[in-house]
């Protein structure tokens, strides 16, 4: 069983994790906004698979792809706070963020998912949504999420983490202390190193 | 010297720490194969043809007399007897157990040296020119810059998994020594009317199999600036670089796919988010990095010496080593020197223990025990007080390491090859050797004077071939080992790529081609031409009729 760590501490998930099948259709995606080519050929859903997606009751985790087109039937839950949206490591946090009038806070929890763990654009993607759209809520990474890595999620503006099935919860929350200085800055707040330095009272 | 503070110690323990987890963990089958690759890669550690290959970091170079006294140390313990200079200013070890890895990071950590981010898909190793501080064109010390951004880079948490490896190099001279335009990042610090300093910044050059020069995508920025424009150059490429195709990963190829200018546009609004944030760097933090890296505590000396120039006059062998190995430095008295680590016979490279000690031994006697590693793999001494260069000549000798080929043929760039890399067409270290042994006429080889000659196994260029006057290249026709040669190429200030002069070699014809090469030279040079002057004057037609012989050009003619 895949457990979550809210924080750093193991917690029930009160949320349904909505996927997507697999697709065979290549996405033309854009390097950002200024010109149009094919860089990876990533899958998207078709307009079929995602009418037909089935959203059950309760507090639910959807594809961005998803929630784009039927936001219309979801606004009511959305105020409820029971919907939350995911976006794979391809996918733009500036589509998101358009469609909720810029205010990434109005939903509870985004997720981000690492289809592989060498795959590390989901990092940025992090960084992005906390930093450029000031997202506040719980931001979740997804998918093959191991310990090894826990250090640099947590940096980059994650604080919660569906582990992959075979992660050990306990050492995966010990991962998050693997360094206690990090040098540089990040989403978390930590001042870079040289500004510690330069600080009263810090060794020269 | 940058020396470690507590907050690099422990970083650099930790890691340690983190490392012998994960090996331990791969040890005991919980963490597979494939999900510990990308890590123990991130710590340098390569498995290859014979046993694992370790690749220590030398930040931008910089070796102290201790730190070589354990890379020695190591060698003896864990590896065969001796280590190898790499092109990147890194030490590779070819014989290390892995079960032994994590003894020996801890071992290097005791002297402030690492293994992090040396390999993997993540920045790299951050080279610059091995005379920095002493070079008499120097505009800005590129040191304290360097350590800066090491620092940055150091564990960046958005840049670990990278689409393919990141290479950073910086040159603050009027000749860049670095190669930036063929590095993922090149940084060219100059100052401008007031004295600031400020950054060129040179974008997707590269080589491997599409070799390209980079771009200038910021003319001018703020040093300052460096952690914060990066860091959006980065987020970019790491969003938008193509993940799908290891050959198509690099940076260079998305910056040829979307333009220069279009990514320098991407690059700026990335930008803005952090712009004059936190991570600006402050002036009392370089400083501190300057700090570390001051002239030592020399004495002031005149411009002469008259026990040198007299050395110089009763010794030929000895002011032959001077003409190649010794340059000129920006204090007076003093010079840099260049030790060769090209003797024919031996692996462009290759250093022994007993080597390594003696060096440590001259550099704590002659060279304030400092030294430093050439991207052309040799090893520099920086400073050196004119009347020490006889007696420090004597010791290198006593110990292989004056051989007085310095930028000369026989000071051969060349990757490890198929002798130990698994990815290789070819071997390479032995047509290094048979080039070496077909010029050893020394006087024929100084009279054909300034030649660079880069030799890589595979397309993935680690001997920089594309950027040798003369470039050799394995290539693998039907199972069978063959070799491409080009010329033309060249680095410095204007970098550029060779031209293959035609169908490929056995092995043992390419001693015979290159001859051939320099003998066209030889014939058609006029007195103040190097090699490449001569093939940039005339063009490819001569050599290649030299080489493939009169039906070549012939036909050449016909086709106009
Ligand atoms: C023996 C095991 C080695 C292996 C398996 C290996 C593998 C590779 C590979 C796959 C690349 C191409 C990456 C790319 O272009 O995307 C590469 C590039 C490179 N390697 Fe190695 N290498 C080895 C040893 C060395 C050594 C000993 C040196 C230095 C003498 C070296 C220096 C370089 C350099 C400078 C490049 C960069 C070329 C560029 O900028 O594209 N490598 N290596
Ligand atoms: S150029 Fe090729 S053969 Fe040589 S070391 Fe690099 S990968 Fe190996």
């Amino acid at each position: 069983m895949a457990e979550l760590i809210r924080g750093t501490e193991v917690v029930a998930d009160d949320w349904t994790w909505v996927r997507l099948p697999e697709s065979q259709e290549p996405v033309r995606k854009s390097a950002g906004k200024v010109v149009l080519f094919k860089l990876t050929g990533e899958k998207a859903a078709s307009d079929d698979v995602i009418s037909a997606c089935d959203i059950p009751a309760g507090k639910v985790l959807l594809p961005l792809s998803v929630w784009l087109r039927r936001r219309d039937e979801l606004a009511t839950r959305a105020d409820d706070g029971e919907i939350g949206v995911w976006l794979d490591s391809h996918e733009e946090p500036a589509e998101l963020a358009e469609s909720l009038g810029g205010n990434l806070n109005r939903l509870p929890l985004i997720g981000v998912n690492f289809p592989k763990f060498i795959d590390g654009r989901g990092y940025s993607i992090a960084f992005i949504l906390r930093t450029r759209f000031g997202y506040r809520n719980e931001l979740r990474a997804l998918g093959d999420v191991l310990r090894d890595q826990m250090f640099f999620f947590h940096r980059c503006g994650f604080d919660a983490y569906l582990l992959r099935a075979d992660q050990k919860a306990e050492r995966c929350i010990g991962a998050l202390k693997d360094f206690t200085a990090p040098y540089q800055t990040s989403t978390d707040g930590q001042p870079p190193v040289f500004r510690r330095r330069a600080a009263p009272g810090a060794d020269a | 010297m940058y020396r470690y503070d507590e907050y690099d110690h422990t970083l650099v323990l930790e890691r340690v720490a983190q490392y012998r987890d994960q090996l331990q963990r791969n040890l005991a089958g919980e963490l597979s194969d494939d999900e510990f690759r990308p890590l123990r890669l991130q710590n340098g550690l390569y498995i290859q043809r014979h046993a694992p290959m370790l690749r220590v970091a030398i930040p931008y170079g910089m070796l102290s007399s201790m730190q070589l006294r354990k890379l020695s140390d190591i060698g003896r313990r864990y590896d065969r007897g001796y280590g190898h200079f790499s092109t990147r200013q890194n030490m590779q070890f070819n014989w290390p157990k892995l079960e032994d890895t994590g003894d020996i990071l801890a071992e290097l950590a005791t002297v402030e040296m690492h293994a992090i981010q040396t390999s993997g898909n993540c920045i790299r190793n951050i080279t610059t020119d091995p005379f920095a501080g002493v070079a008499p064109d120097e505009i800005v010390d590129p040191r304290p810059y360097c350590e800066v951004l090491r620092q940055w880079s150091t564990f960046h948490p958005e840049f670990a998994f990278l689409p393919r490896k990141f290479k950073i190099a910086v040159s603050g001279t009027l000749e860049d020594r670095a190669v930036t335009y063929a590095h993922d990042v090149g940084l060219q610090l100059y100052r401008d009317e007031k004295g600031d300093v400020l950054a060129r910044v040179i974008v997707g050059g590269g080589m491997g199999r599409t070799p390209i020069l980079g771009s200038v995508i910021h003319e001018a920025l703020p040093w300052q600036h460096l952690p914060t424009y990066l860091d959006a150059v980065l987020r970019v490429y790491n969003r938008y670089g193509r993940r799908d195709n290891a050959y198509k990963a690099r940076i260079k190829i998305l910056v040829k796919a979307i333009g220069a200018e279009a990514f320098a546009r991407q690059v700026d609004e990335e930008w803005q988010l952090e712009r004059d944030g936190i991570a600006t760097v402050t002036q009392a933090e370089l400083d501190r990095a300057r700090a570390a890296f001051t002239d030592p505590e020399a004495p002031v000396l005149p411009e002469t010496d008259a026990g040198f120039d007299a050395k110089l006059a009763s010794d030929p062998a000895f002011a032959r080593w001077v003409s190649r190995c010794v340059r000129g430095h920006k204090r007076p008295g003093y010079r840099a020197v260049t030790l060769s680590l090209k003797p024919t016979g031996i692996a462009p490279g290759d250093i022994s223990c007993e080597q390594m000690d003696a060096l440590a031994d001259l550099a704590d006697r002659y060279g304030f025990g400092e030294l430093r590693v050439s991207h052309e793999q040799n090893v520099v001494l920086a400073d050196v007080a004119l009347a020490d260069l006889y007696e420090l000549w004597l010791g290198a000798r006593a110990h292989g390491l004056a051989t007085p080929n310095i930028g000369l043929l026989t000071d051969i760039i060349c990757c490890p090859g198929g002798d130990f890399c698994s990815l290789a067409n070819a071997k390479s270290i032995p047509i290094a050797q048979a080039i070496q042994e077909a010029f050893e006429n020394l006087d024929y080889l100084y009279d054909v004077g300034d030649l660079e000659l880069n030799i890589s196994g595979c397309m993935n260029s680690c001997g920089h071939h594309h950027v040798g006057h003369i470039g050799i290249l394995g290539v693998d026709k039907t199972g069978s080992e063959w070799y491409q040669v080009s010329i033309g190429g060249s680095q410095g200030n204007r970098t550029s790529l060779g031209d293959v002069i035609g169908p490929s070699f056995a092995a043992e014809e390419v001693p015979g081609v290159i001859k051939k090469l320099v003998e066209t030279y030889v014939e058609q040079r006029t007195p103040e031409e190097r090699f490449i002057d001569t093939v940039r004057r005339l063009g490819m037609a001569p050599f290649k009729a030299s080489v493939y012989g009169e039906s070549t050009k012939k036909a050449e003619v016909t086709h106009g």
